[in-house]
């Protein structure tokens, strides 16, 4: 940790990009899960990571909000070292995430959730007295208003559906007023109309609040329509970047996914 | 040297049936995630049948055959008390089975007075085992070493049915992941009744096994449940190997200690199960949990903070409550005070395991450290009864800052079994450190403060703190702190990707409980005049949970509820029968299996009832 200190500095001295990622390795047991990843994301970009089952997606991700630890290699946040900081302290930093299966907190009502949140970014959670209730409700609308969840706000969360409950970890993420935004896979689960929505709808809000989008998906339906750069990640190493059309030609992505039983035709929804 | 080897022995000897017993607890954990506190009740049934046998049925034949035969017939009321019973209310919230198996052991600790009488009994030596042999020039009994190689030999049986059949590999799939055993097509039912008789069997043959070693009694039960926990959660849940070795851990812990630190004989072995846990808290052969998978099957109600007729109404109970020194004598009044004292313990218990999701089986710790506190400041400083009551809530919140510290880096039945561990540390202290506690014979001469000496005023001191302090607590819970925890609770997950430092949210929630468990304690020392080791006993700590459960763990008001009822039927039932247990026992199952949310929480103000209705899809 303090010999890695050193390193997030040595790069802070041009403009620094929002996430950069260098050269970082997870190994489990004997298998490597990712190896020697490196990418950098700029502010109102909208990136998906993309590759076949057990590319390494996921755990390339929690490493990024600090889930998971890296074996080797720096993540850095606008310039700051992040390396193998808890999860909370990333958030602190400006750090949204959506997960693949949703988390929320079942006991509370929508608005609740997205309170709780807000409470946080206050640093007002530690107090003892005072209804919670009470705190942020306008702002808390506002962000329900902005996912279009304002009519199910007093709902209790346990009943929702699923996709309300993307929607609403959506809100959540948005709480801390983030500069980058961490989805991984923000559409499973959701039926095709719903997944077109709820990207278009991130897709806006990121370009209004100049956010950076990190995604990882599997529908490619999704992946091409709203990425504007994609990384294609195959056994744990990054084989491709570039724009949807360069990385639809490259000849090394089209045969992990021809190897994968899994093509991509154009336009047509899936 | 000799002395050694004859205690290394006697300890191996006592491991044995240990084990058995705990293999059984193990098992029935591993597979069904119940925490059987009947588990000792079956122990004891098991010596009294097999006294029942081999006493009518002698000679070798008669003997061996009885025990098999006691074994058998506790694995076959374990089968049905699985099937009429656990069957019913597996899809309850967590620990609503543990309730049911702790009703279970007071109707059983009834039954077993009521059939075999109250005195000890003297079941008959093991034919052809009943002397004695020479080791290293002393005199062995030959039943002991008997009972060392049936040891591992019950092992060696347990491995190859786990190992070598169909079912075992089943038993073990399950431990493992019982929603992917299920999945594949298992029939869950009958692997979860047969678990549970081949547990109950191995808990009564281990009682059977100890009848002819020393007298049978009613205190068995008790005094061998939190030993098998011990050996349980240092083994590793579900590990039989596990098991094995920390019975024999156990036992040599227990023998040598007696020997060599005999002032602190009590407090090691719970020493050794906390440095076992904080090290290595999956225990010595367990496997840390994968993330438990979301039940599902309970529906959540947001919880509300009273509105303003649930206010009058509170204020309404405490005016009826305030007045009820007009109607109660001093006994009566102090039974209500002392309900007055469990509202809060129970309330206090309610933050940690309902809000915060971490059910403490040793809550009863801080209040007996608020009890201790108390006597203490007026025994060895001369304080008078204000500065008592103050000083008692401050023992129990540093007790529970220290303690806490600990138990939440763990979770779940760990964080249970942490808990309880620290609880029998503070319980042995207190019955060995006698010249500050004065051990069995507690402290005495607590009275309060002259101005409040009459029952009533006192009674009247009690429902004014414990109001406030109740008032106070769902404050917290509806405070953004209170959020906090739930939080933690709900999803860990989700909760440190929002900044949220779980362990030091349920840190500060465990003093705040501890702190409001030591003032009922506190409260509690002046009422009885006296504090006494077994306020922080097991039974105390399992009293709150009950109390918590029985109110409903999924409402706020539930533990008011929840101790009222069950301290007043409680005392009301020891004054009016002789058989309370049994009571007091059938009205735990019956609540639990009518209302399987907690009696509180099946009651809602009909309003609420038509909202949600109206609320829910078309």
């Amino acid at each position: 940790m303090a010999g890695r200190a050193g390193q997030g500095a040595v790069q802070g001295a041009g403009v620094s990009a929002l996430l950069d990622v260098r050269g970082v390795a997870k190994s489990y047991g004997g298998v490597r899960a990712v190896a020697d990843v490196s990418l950098s994301l700029e502010a109102g970009e909208i990136v998906a990571l993309i590759g076949p089952n057990g590319a390494g997606k996921s755990t390339c991700f929690n490493m990024l909000n600090g889930q998971i630890r890296p074996d080797s290699g720096t993540i850095a946040l606008s310039g700051r070292d992040v390396t193998g900081r808890p999860p909370r302290e990333v958030w602190r930093l400006g750090v949204g995430r959506t997960f693949q299966i949703t988390a929320t907190f079942a006991s509370m009502t929508v608005i609740e959730n997205v309170q709780t949140v807000l409470l946080s970014h206050e640093r007002r959670l530690g107090r003892l007295w005072g209804r919670a209730t009470r705190a942020n409700r306008p702002e808390a609308e506002a962000l329900l208003a902005l996912v279009g969840m304002i009519g199910q706000a007093d709902r209790p969360c346990a009943e929702l559906a699923y996709g309300d409950l993307k929607r609403l970890e959506l809100a959540m993420a948005l709480a801390n007023a983030p500069k980058l935004l961490l989805m991984d896979e923000p559409t499973a689960g959701m039926s095709p109309r719903d997944r077109i929505e709820l990207m278009a709808l991130t897709g806006k809000i990121a370009r209004e609040k100049n956010l950076g989008v990190l995604f990882t998906e599997h529908d490619m339906d999704v992946v091409f329509r709203h990425a504007g750069r994609i990384l294609v990640l195959s056994r744990g190493r990054l084989i491709a970047e570039g724009s949807p059309e360069e990385v639809r030609r490259n000849p090394e992505v089209q045969a992990v996914y021809l190897g994968e039983g899994l093509t991509y035709h154009g336009g047509e929804p899936s | 040297m000799q002395l050694f080897v004859i205690q290394l022995l006697s300890g191996l000897a006592s491991a044995a049936s240990l084990f058995l017993v705990a293999s059984g607890l193990s098992l029935i954990f591993g597979v069904t995630r119940i925490v059987n506190f009947a588990h000792g009740a079956f122990y004891m049934l098991g010596a009294y049948i097999a006294f029942t046998l081999t006493d009518r049925f002698s000679g070798p034949f008669g003997f061996w055959g009885g025990m098999v035969a006691a074994a058998i017939a506790v694995g076959l009321i374990g089968a049905a008390f699985e099937m009429l019973l656990l069957r019913r209310i597996y899809r309850a919230p967590e620990l609503f089975q543990l309730l049911a198996t702790f009703g279970a052991t007071l109707v059983v600790e009834d039954l077993v007075l009521l059939i075999w009488g109250p005195d000890d009994l003297l079941a008959p030596r093991a034919p052809g085992l009943a002397g004695a042999v020479m080791v290293v020039g002393k005199r062995f009994p030959s039943y002991d070493l008997f009972l060392i190689v049936l040891g591992p030999v019950v092992l060696g049986l347990l491995w190859l049915i786990l190992h070598r059949t169909r079912w075992g590999v089943l038993v073990r799939a399950a431990t493992q992941d019982r929603d992917m055993v299920a999945a594949l097509g298992v029939n869950q039912k009958w692997l979860f009744t047969g678990v549970f008789a081949l547990g109950a069997l191995l808990a009564g043959l281990g009682g059977a096994l100890e009848a002819p070693r020393g007298a049978v009694n009613h205190a068995m039960d008790i005094n061998i449940i939190v030993e098998i926990f011990v050996v349980v959660v240092i083994g590793g849940l579900g590990s039989i190997e596990g098991a094995f070795v920390a019975s024999i851990l156990v036992s040599l812990v227990n023998a040598f200690g007696i020997l060599v630190l005999p002032r602190i004989s009590l407090v090691l072995v719970f020493l050794l199960m906390a440095v076992v846990l904080v090290i290595r808290p999956w225990g010595l052969f367990g496997r840390k949990e994968g993330a438990a998978r979301a039940s599902g099957a309970v529906v959540v109600t947001p919880w509300r903070p009273l509105d303003r007729n649930g206010r009058l109404a509170a204020l309404a109970l405490v005016a009826v409550a305030a007045l009820l020194p007009a109607v109660l004598g001093p006994y009566g009044l102090a039974v209500a005070t002392e309900v007055a004292i469990f509202v809060l313990f129970a309330a206090s218990l309610h933050l940690l395991a309902s809000v915060g999701g971490l059910a403490s089986f040793g809550h009863a710790a801080f209040l007996g450290l608020g009890c201790y506190g108390a006597a203490l400041a007026m025994k060895a400083l001369g304080l008078s009864m204000v500065p008592a009551l103050i000083a008692g809530p401050l023992m129990a919140v540093a007790g529970a800052a220290i303690i806490g510290w600990f138990a939440v880096k763990l979770s779940g039945v760990y964080f249970a079994m942490l808990t309880l561990a620290f609880a029998q540390i503070l319980w042995s202290i207190a019955f060995q450190w006698v010249p500050v506690t004065g051990g069995d014979n507690g402290l005495l001469g607590i009275w309060p403060s002259a101005w409040v000496a009459s029952p009533a005023r006192y009674y009247w001191l009690t429902l004014a703190l414990v109001t406030l302090a109740v008032a106070g607590l769902r404050v917290v819970i509806f405070s953004p702190f209170g959020y906090a925890l739930r939080a933690a609770r709900d999803s860990d997950l989700r909760a440190e990707a929002i900044g949220i430092d779980r362990r030091l949210v349920q840190w500060r929630a465990f003093m705040i409980a501890g702190m409001s468990a030591g003032l009922a304690g506190a409260l509690f020392a002046f009422l009885k005049g006296s504090v006494f080791p077994d306020t922080m006993g097991v039974s105390t700590s399992i009293d709150g949970l009950v109390m918590v459960l029985l109110g409903g763990v999924e409402t706020v008001s539930g533990p008011i509820i929840g101790a009222v009822f069950y301290k007043t039927l409680s005392i009301w039932l020891v004054n009016h029968t002789d058989y309370s247990k049994l009571v007091l026992g059938l009205v735990i199952i019956a609540l639990v299996l009518v209302f399987p949310a907690g009696v509180a929480g099946s009651f809602r103000w009909p309003g609420a009832r038509a909202k949600a209705r109206s609320r829910a899809p078309a």
